[in-house]
């Protein structure tokens, strides 16, 4: 049996309602410590939805929710954060090196300013996805996929207990897919808690230990090989997920 | 492993801006004292004064509006500072302090209105920001009208708020605008960090812990402050412009936050200085639309010229682009030819080469030949002997890449952006170049 500290997340009862149609509806999910999870489920299923409702970006309607036991304005120093790369506009003047170190603003709160000990710490993030080369390259000068790794490099740099990714694969080239999924087994090895929205059916199982299906409610969750199943998908899915040749699953609809 | 970042051309670039500002500032002095035979009177110094300090404030601070696609929330905010000056007057007679705290406090209830309205209906920002500039500016004309109707106010001058006076303005008002305003700078300085992160990126400064609803309304408060100051030479009409121009302009020249706000304040003090000596010649010169004139002749230039960005030249760097293209192309096709019809050095006939490329062959040969790498024989067009080894060279770097595409991640090689027109070798370090081209001895790519 585990203990609630066992849990690096615990949501119980979560809604969350823009206008007057739930977009999240009544959602309790336990996620154990080091726990590698996709949460996967079709367009409008409320994916980004449950990670800013839970990281307290939105007005939660209903619910709680405790990271390692404790409400999130105590534990927010054990939270990293990747969002959707599309909600920046990359043509803002700054370099790599600039937003990585924006991962360590948070540590040094109101007035302090970055200095010499935050670049180098930013540096190493940089050199863990492989853009130190980049590190002072004007961000919109960077491809797509090196600007996902120039996010996840923040993340990084934050330092954090669990991590969020919103679509850190959409659309991203191969070296970047690599690059990801390395990040996200070292991340795990050394026992952090990865919750990753996920859009790509046929690599959840290979990336990922823990899956929740989420289509406005819990569809289901826990480890892959006893969740991630035909019967759960097409139920989240509604029934238009088949086989492919050689057993991999598909949605039908595209992601 | 630790890249110092070099002060590039970039930095210097931004100096040698500042320093032709200054000098075209100073410039027209003489010139203009020659030229136009405008006396440099206490009053038009006074003037050029307010107009350059005015400059420097809405130039840094209005880079924020700009970065954050808000000019057109500094325009409903200008227009909706005109009913504050006017009940400000009706409470408390011509007193110019007073006046700006009027048009300060009826610019941020309109700021706080927009905010309302977005959080509890379902209009759309632009709809809502309408509605406060149409409303407000409505309200504001309305009530001037009555002041003028009124026995003893009709010479107040009240109307110089709508496009603005320099004329009017006195060394005490240029004292208030300055005070102010280096404080306003100030706080920019101070919350730099939060001001940047939030501009930048406010989910992932929310998820931080950063307070983003303040540091918002900290940052809308400053915009509206800056555009009270401007009020009395810009006018609530132009104010935006002066607000958002010299962002605009100082945005084509660096990729730096800092240094574009460095920029935009040398812009606006350039912009405000000459715009309001121009318009304090003569009383009825109205200072708003100077000012912006002079402005947007700074964005105009910057825009046309700024290198990376400007209009000449990246339609310079899109005929190079094409150029480059077309030789590459041209190069292989003549290379693939040769080599499927005996050595490298065999001549392809011209009509072949034209009916493969199509127009842009004839740009490529163009450019080939002007580079000497090939020669027009009889027999057709002959790779010369750099032409043959542009094009080995050329051929091994697309096997290189071919690799990296399909052994980047076994043999744990950097993950870089494939630029297939560049050689890999400046773009990978050499003992990953090194691996890649163990793997092309090996046969591996065929």
């Amino acid at each position: 049996m585990e203990t609630r500290s066992d849990l690096a997340l615990s949501i119980d009862d979560l809604t969350v309602a823009y206008h007057e149609k739930p977009a999240i509806w009544d959602i309790d999910l336990d996620v154990p410590e080091g726990a590698l999870m996709a949460i996967v489920g079709p367009n409008g299923a409320g994916k980004s939805t449950l990670i800013k409702a839970v990281l307290n970006l939105i007005p939660r309607a209903a619910g709680t929710v405790t990271f390692y036991g404790a409400p999130y304005e105590q534990a927010r120093s054990l939270v990293g954060y990747v969002p959707q790369r599309g909600s920046v506009d990359w043509d803002f003047p700054t370099s790599a090196l600039d937003v990585v170190t924006m991962g360590l603003y948070g540590k040094l709160g109101w007035f302090r300013r970055p200095g010499h000990a935050e670049r180098e710490l930013a540096l190493a993030a940089l050199e863990q996805v492989g853009l130190v080369d980049f590190a002072d390259r004007q961000i919109s000068q960077l491809s797509g996929g090196q600007q996902q790794r120039a996010f996840l490099a923040r993340a990084l740099a934050q330092d954090a207990q669990i991590y969020f990714m919103d679509e850190p694969f959409a659309a991203v080239d191969a070296v970047t897919e690599n690059a990801i999924v390395d990040i996200l087994r070292e991340l795990n090895q050394r026992g952090k808690t990865v919750l990753v929205v996920h859009h790509d059916l046929q690599t959840v199982a290979e990336y990922f230990d823990w899956v929740t299906l989420l289509n406005v409610e819990i569809i289901a969750s826990g480890p892959t090989a006893e969740n991630f199943t035909l019967e759960n998908l097409q139920q989240t899915y509604g029934g238009r997920v088949s086989y492919l040749h050689g057993g991999q699953l598909l949605a039908a609809s595209a992601p | 492993m630790n890249p110092r970042p070099a002060l590039g051309r970039e930095d210097r670039r931004i100096w040698l801006i500042i320093a032709a500002m200054a000098i075209l500032g100073l410039l027209f002095i003489p010139f203009s004292q020659t030229l136009f035979g405008l006396r440099f009177t206490y009053t038009v110094r006074v003037v050029a004064l307010g107009g350059a300090i005015l400059g420097i404030i809405s130039g840094a601070l209005g880079c924020f509006a700009v970065l954050r696609q808000e000019s057109l929330l500094g325009d409903a905010l200008s227009h909706a500072a005109l009913p504050g000056v006017a009940i400000a007057f009706l409470l408390a007679g011509r007193e110019l302090s007073a006046l700006l705290i009027g048009a300060g406090i009826a610019s941020w209830l309109g700021l706080r209105f927009v905010s309302a309205l977005l959080a509890t209906t379902r209009i759309k920002r632009d709809a809502a920001l309408g509605i406060v500039l149409a409303s407000w500016f409505a309200f504001g004309i309305a009530l001037l009208a009555y002041i003028q109707s009124i026995p003893d106010a009709s010479q107040a001058g009240l109307d110089h708020f709508i496009f603005g006076q320099a004329a009017a303005i006195i060394e005490s008002d240029v004292m208030l605008v300055s005070a102010v305003g280096v404080i306003a700078l100030l706080v920019l300085l101070a919350f730099w960090k939060e001001f940047k992160l939030v501009t930048f990126d406010a989910e992932f400064a929310g998820a931080n812990g950063f307070r983003v609803g303040l540091i918002n309304t900290l940052l809308s408060t400053l915009i509206v402050v800056t555009i009270v100051l401007g009020l009395q030479l810009a006018g609530v009409i132009l104010m935006v412009g002066m607000l958002i121009a010299p962002g605009i302009a100082a945005r084509q020249w660096t990729h730096k936050l800092d240094q574009m706000v460095i920029l935009a304040a040398v812009f606006g003090a350039f912009a405000g200085g000459l715009g309001a000596v121009i318009s304090a010649l003569d009383s009825d010169i109205p200072t708003g639309p100077m000012i912006i004139v002079v402005a947007f002749v700074l964005v105009l230039i910057s825009l046309t010229l700024a290198p990376g960005r400007g209009l000449i030249w990246s339609r310079l760097r899109q005929r190079q682009n094409r150029r480059e293209f077309a030789a590459r192309n041209t190069l292989r096709d003549l290379y693939r030819y040769a080599l499927a019809h005996g050595a490298a050095d065999t001549p392809a006939p011209d009509s072949f080469i034209r009916g493969v490329g199509d127009r842009s062959a004839a740009l490529g040969l163009r450019q080939l030949r002007s580079e000497g790498r090939v020669t027009l024989g009889a027999a057709g067009w002959q790779l010369s002997e750099s032409g043959i080894s542009l094009a080995q060279g050329d051929r091994r770097n697309q096997r290189l890449w071919d690799l990296y595409r399909r052994y980047a991640y076994e043999l744990g090689l950097p993950a870089v952006a494939e630029e297939r027109g560049r050689d890999i070798a400046s773009l990978l370090p050499a003992n990953a170049v090194a691996r890649l081209e163990a793997k092309l001895e090996e046969g591996a790519d065929s």
